[in-house]
């Protein structure tokens, strides 16, 4: 068989997928960037030519800037402390004891949650008047009154961070264990009659056969955090006082609670051009880890 | 293996009821929420197991009288349903050849990186052609037109899982198939499709799970029970003057047992397809 005759048939079982790829995500796409330049309304006939006026005033605004700091500060910190204790959780589940083999399906619980049921909950959790979380803290005396978790800009923030590493660290969790459980024995079993202690064996012996799994672990989750919407809508819409409005809630607020389509399309385009720009960077990274590490 | 102390057993077991206590404590209040009394959950000091349990909410929610909760509920059950099931076998029409395809012909794998690479794609940056796409198209709070955008989500994720299954599959028994005289579609469905089942169950159960929890494009493009799935059902729940909390938590429940049961029963498949460099936020 000929393989122009091979490529060509690869095309044509290629095609379908190309068909509705191109009008469900490249068309929106293009259409966005030209909505993006026009002063179009949400409802109506299309707008007009604006030039770059839409991304000019976007990038001065301080929404943007107050919006992009309040998305960063719940990436970052979401991401690392999902890290940290996914790595801690996995380093205890590749221990053996009792009852390991039920905590590990445990772990799928969270991630399998919905998104917005877990939001749910977390908003339930943090009721100002009959929560959980309150209850607690002032039965065991850590709290005097009942306080509003989401209602308050201090406290907002960290309360969604919590709510959203819950459903997730069990997901990284997963991951590294998965990796933990490739480290041949006989290299952690040398490194023990050579004396290394625990810090250095995790350090030297284990840590590199962590590094590139945790590497696609921490892309995939930073991607996804700065994308955040559901959890925030579900649980505060992005108040109080917009303390927890992020980059994707502010395009919503902008292209459909305010209907101006062109400045919302000009405001996503930005936030997907944030988004490539770390995905590469990121991507870098990964294949550096990948080189080191192999 | 190294010996351990009795120190560090004992630490280890502390840490391993620590863990277990994190991940059960929000999910066990969720369902005990779910099963007390209203007037236990309005308590103070909050009373913490239910005096009585009642299972009542699940009948409210699950009855199909009209204009009731119920009625609400189980329309958003029946939508989500519907679209994750619609979604999923047309994001596996598409990823079936798709993934043959790029596996066995890696000239033209650069295009199932493109795809892919849409992932990075914020949802919010297709959203308002797609609003006025489907309004134009008459598809605006409907289930085939929330189906359609679902395979922006559904289509490259099954692709990819579907392309590394025939990776797995060596093509020197499709080779052998056809030097015994059959056809390239005999071939792929005796020999191909049936070893590849399993990658199927797998990347169908993901797309369910996918469809299941997506929210943004459900929230955007349905508006009543016509097309409203589960997910804007429960924030409406949630955001909304529902006095009794109790009947928030039981529709969570109900929400969360498919992808929980789907999670718990297909474990070991889920966690290599995670972990073979995964996706799923």
């Amino acid at each position: 068989m000929s393989s122009t005759w091979m490529t060509t048939r690869a095309w044509l079982l290629m095609l379908p997928l190309l068909v509705v790829m191109v009008a469900v995500i490249g068309w929106p796409l293009v259409d966005t960037v030209g909505l993006s330049f026009t002063d179009a309304k949400l409802v109506g006939t299309g707008g007009n030519y604006v030039g770059f006026d839409n991304y000019t005033n976007m990038l001065s605004s301080s929404n943007f800037s107050r919006t992009l700091v309040t998305t960063t500060l719940f990436a970052v910190i979401s991401v690392a402390a999902e890290m940290v204790i996914g790595v801690l959780a996995a380093l205890l589940l590749n221990q053996q004891f009792h009852g390991r083999a039920i905590l590990r399906a445990l772990m799928i619980l969270p991630w399998a949650l919905p998104t917005v049921v877990n939001a749910t909950l977390w908003r339930l959790i943090y009721n100002p008047e009959y929560g959980a979380l309150n209850a607690a803290l002032t039965q065991l005396n850590l709290i005097d009154a009942y306080r509003s978790w989401l209602g308050e800009p201090g406290t907002a923030l960290t309360a969604l961070i919590v709510a959203d590493c819950w459903k997730n660290f069990p997901l990284v969790a997963l991951i590294a264990l998965a990796a933990l459980q490739a480290v041949p024995r006989d290299i952690t079993a040398a490194s023990l009659v050579d004396g290394a202690g625990p810090f250095n064996r995790f350090r030297f012996v284990i840590l590199p056969y962590l590094a590139g799994p945790l590497m696609v672990a921490l892309v995939l989750r930073t991607i996804e955090a700065f994308k955040v919407f559901d959890i925030i809508w579900v649980m505060t819409r992005g108040g109080p006082a917009n303390s927890t409005r992020t980059l994707s809630i502010l395009v919503y607020q902008e292209a459909f609670s305010f209907q101006r389509a062109g400045s919302g399309a000009s405001l996503a385009l930005i936030v997907t051009l944030l988004v490539t720009v770390l995905a590469v960077a990121y991507a870098a990274l990964v294949r550096k880890t990948a080189g080191s590490a192999a | 293996m190294e010996r351990r102390s009795p120190a560090f057993t004992i630490f280890i077991y502390g840490c391993a009821l620590l863990l277990a206590a994190i991940i059960l404590a929000p999910i066990a209040w969720l369902f005990i929420m779910s099963i007390s009394p209203a007037a236990d959950l309005a308590a103070k000091p909050l009373r913490w197991w239910p005096q009585a349990a009642d299972f009542s909410r699940y009948q409210t929610l699950l009855s199909t009288a009209e204009n009731s909760a119920g009625a609400a509920f189980t329309s958003s059950l029946r939508n989500s349903l519907e679209i994750s099931g619609m979604a999923t076998l047309a994001a596996l029409a598409l990823a079936i050849p798709a993934g043959w395809a790029v596996s066995r012909t890696p000239a033209i794998g650069w295009s199932l990186s493109m795809v892919i690479a849409t992932y990075m794609l914020p949802p919010v940056a297709l959203a308002v052609p797609l609003y006025m796409g489907l309004s134009h198209l008459g598809l605006l709070n409907n289930v085939f037109g929330l189906a359609l955008v679902y395979l922006t989500i559904l289509a490259p994720f099954t692709t990819w899982l579907m392309k590394s299954g025939f990776d797995s599959i060596p093509r020197e028994i499709e080779a052998a198939a056809m030097i015994d005289g059959a056809g390239l579609f005999q071939t792929l469905r005796i020999i191909t499709l049936p070893l590849a089942a399993p990658v199927m169950a797998t990347s169908a159960l993901f797309a369910v799970l996918l469809a299941w929890d997506e929210f943004f494009y459900a929230l955007l493009f349905t508006s009543d029970q016509r097309a409203k799935t589960l997910t804007v059902a429960i924030a409406d729940l949630a955001g909304g003057r529902v006095s009794d909390y109790g009947l928030i938590a039981t529709a969570g429940v109900l929400a969360a047992l498919p992808p929980v049961l789907i999670g718990l029963v297909m474990q070991r498949a889920l966690i290599s397809g995670l972990t073979s460099g995964g996706v799923k936020g």
